[in-house]
């Protein structure tokens, strides 16, 4: 299964944030790289949604849900600056 | 779901009566959830076909291992309800104030959310120029022929058949590579758009192919689709 892109999961991080987070600049804490989200490397068929950073790879976001909640890790994300 | 009209044999576009709908922008797509008599759900995303003001409709493209296509294109009758969510995304979407010249450029049902835009620029009576490179298999699977055979005014349209062509076909009849995007896509100078949806890897060679003709990243907006059945 090759990976998507944050296109993809526009509607997981609309229910996720509440906002249209695909124009949202996501800044990479790991290389810096700062970019629209609807540019992350997304796998759907990961355990959970991860994505990850286009320039290095890293994993910026992993999203599970659990029980009907939805379980975020970010930690990979230095910055979220609105369009 | 008001109306299904057949595209191709396995391509289907629904359109869908959706009350309070709040319109849309061209690009965008929207989230479509069936949920099954056991609670068992499954979600797909689906590109908005239909321009903004229109209703709004979706192309689907029966896979057949999926999970919803399907059902979505075989099961689904006129007055059947459906759940969907939308319209989401903001990033891969164009509107006549973004100006141009345009530079679309699909694999497959990547068509669809272009088609949107070509559209859009109709009915705004935007004049901005496009060139739109279609990749297909064959021609019988070519979505919106005809409607892109009547493309309008400033619209050029330029197939390429991978995998099998049609007797006394000039076309184009390979995978888009590079020396193609030089013949086809606006020269770097132009500043143009580009919008590139398909297939993972369709999109990468694409985009790293405007690149190196000297597209600005920045210029080049991606979409990227697969199946997404377990």
């Amino acid at each position: 299964m090759q990976p998507l892109d944050g296109n993809a999961i526009g509607g997981l991080m609309l229910e996720v944030f509440g906002a249209e987070m695909t124009t949202t600049v996501g800044t990479c804490d790991h290389c810096g790289a700062a970019a629209e989200l609807a540019q992350l490397v997304v796998y759907l068929q990961a355990p959970g949604t991860v994505a990850r950073c286009r320039s290095c790879g890293s994993i910026l976001m992993v999203v599970v849900q659990a029980r009907g909640v939805h379980c975020v890790d970010a930690r990979g994300l230095a910055r979220l600056d609105a369009a | 779901m008001a109306e299904v009209v057949g595209e191709t044999p396995r391509v289907r576009t629904i359109v869908l009566d959706v009350p309070d709908w709040d319109g849309h922008s061209a690009g965008q797509h929207l989230d479509v959830r069936l949920t099954a008599e056991d609670g068992y759900q499954a979600e797909r995303e689906y590109s908005i076909a239909s321009a903004p003001g229109e209703p709004v409709s979706i192309t689907v493209e029966r896979l057949e291992d999926g999970e919803v296509s399907p059902y979505l294109t075989e099961e689904l009758r006129a007055g059947d309800g459906i759940e969907i969510r939308g319209p989401i995304g903001g990033y891969f979407v164009w509107g006549p104030e973004a100006g141009g010249p345009l530079l679309l450029v699909a694999g497959g049902s990547g068509v669809v959310p272009l088609r949107s835009m070509l559209r859009h620029r109709q009915q705004t009576g935007s004049d901005v120029p496009v060139r739109l490179l279609y990749s297909s298999r064959t021609l019988d699977d070519v979505i919106y022929r005809e409607e892109l055979d009547g493309a309008a005014d400033g619209v050029e349209v330029t197939l390429t058949l991978t995998r099998a062509q049609p007797p006394g076909w000039t076309g184009y009849s390979r995978r888009v590579d590079a020396e193609l995007l030089a013949d086809v896509a606006w020269a770097a100078a132009e500043d143009a758009h580009a919008f590139v949806c398909g297939p993972t890897s369709f999109v990468e060679a694409v985009a790293g192919g405007l690149v190196e003709l000297g597209y600005p990243a920045r210029r080049v907006k991606t979409e990227r689709f697969g199946a997404t059945g377990s």
